[in-house]
């Protein structure tokens, strides 16, 4: 069996190894991310929630998951 | 006994919405998520201030706002606490949009970390940009007129005055200006920052401020949910003192009872 090739990438400030070939759609519903609560930023460009599926996240992406928490 | 009937709708109307509460309280600082919801629901705040932040990944147990605060039945504000310059500003508040298509945001520019006094010329810079892109932005600001006609001039929808440092409790330090800025500006008028007790928010009131905002006197009082009722309802007394049309004051006593007939 073909090994699957591994890239590191950045997200909420912290590396992390994924799969490569991995949709953006694919990671976030891994890591269970409540996609109507965040907003999400690739390489700081904001991304439509529609279209998770179309983007395929390569080496060193950096991704900013937020959401709202208690402020002033 | 016959009831004096109040006014029935003085609502504040920001940027078109309309609120029963004249009061809006931030969600920071509570001991707990429960704290924080309880202290909302007995303010009456139908609008409270929330912060935008990364997720925690590595813990997903940890309680999020929404399931405590129900963003349909609260008016979310998203504000920009803690951002230093526009670049961040616009960052955090285009985010905040994308979250849920909030609209209705708080632009706060800090300039100072140890007085958390605003930037005033990237605040105004970052209002221009925000006004155009389609948001409603309230402006955290200094209590300077000149500073408030440049945000009213590039569209903000709501001008926050501090009455003195954020989080300091100090009340209304300069009630000249915020008077100034009252005359000379038909936007919704909020105080923001630097409340420490409900009279301050009835000073704020009588002066013809149509909100104030209040987060850590209410959070870090000893008692926050007696402190939210408090505020609820200095904010009331000061709104209805404002629209009673309050006497003179004069420097010699005047005598309540009548001269004539004395024995």
């Amino acid at each position: 069996m073909k090994k699957i090739k591994k890239i590191k990438i950045k997200v909420n400030g912290k590396i992390s190894t994924i799969d490569d070939n991995l949709t953006m759609s694919v990671y976030l519903k891994k890591l269970k991310i409540p996609l109507k609560k965040v907003a999400i930023e690739l390489n700081r460009e904001i991304i439509d929630k529609n279209k998770l599926k179309k983007i395929i996240l390569k080496k060193n992406d950096q991704i900013e998951i937020v959401h709202f928490i208690g402020g002033g | 006994m016959e009831v004096v009937k109040l006014k029935k709708r003085d609502q504040l109307i920001v940027a078109e919405k309309k609120f029963n509460s004249r009061l809006i309280v931030g969600t920071g600082k509570y001991k707990s998520m429960t704290e924080c919801a309880r202290a909302i629901e007995l303010s009456g705040a139908e609008i409270v201030t929330v912060a935008v932040r990364r997720v925690n990944i590595s813990d997903k147990k940890k309680p999020l706002l929404m399931d405590y605060i129900d963003p349909k039945k609260i008016t979310y504000l998203p504000n920009t606490a803690g951002c230093f310059n526009s670049t961040e500003a616009l960052r955090t508040l285009r985010l905040a949009r994308e979250i849920g298509g909030w609209k209705l945001v708080k632009l706060e520019v800090l300039g100072d970390k140890k007085n958390l006094f605003p930037d005033m010329i990237e605040t105004i810079k970052s209002t221009e940009v925000l006004s155009k892109e389609g948001f409603n932005v309230m402006v955290y600001c200094n209590d300077d007129p000149l500073m408030a006609k440049r945000l009213e001039d590039v569209g903000a929808c709501a001008i926050m005055p501090l009455a003195a440092p954020i989080g300091s409790g100090l009340g209304i330090q300069n009630k000249i200006n915020i008077n100034i800025i009252r005359n000379q500006t038909k936007l919704p008028l909020i105080i923001d920052a630097g409340l420490g007790t409900a009279s301050d928010a009835a000073i704020a009131m009588e002066l013809g401020c149509d909100g104030v905002l209040v987060n850590t006197a209410i959070a870090k009082a000893k008692k926050p949910f007696e402190m939210a009722l408090a505020f609820k309802n200095g904010v009331i007394a000061g709104r209805q003192s404002f629209l009673a049309g309050r006497i003179k004051k004069t420097l010699l006593g005047n005598p309540s009872s009548p001269i004539k007939g004395i024995i």
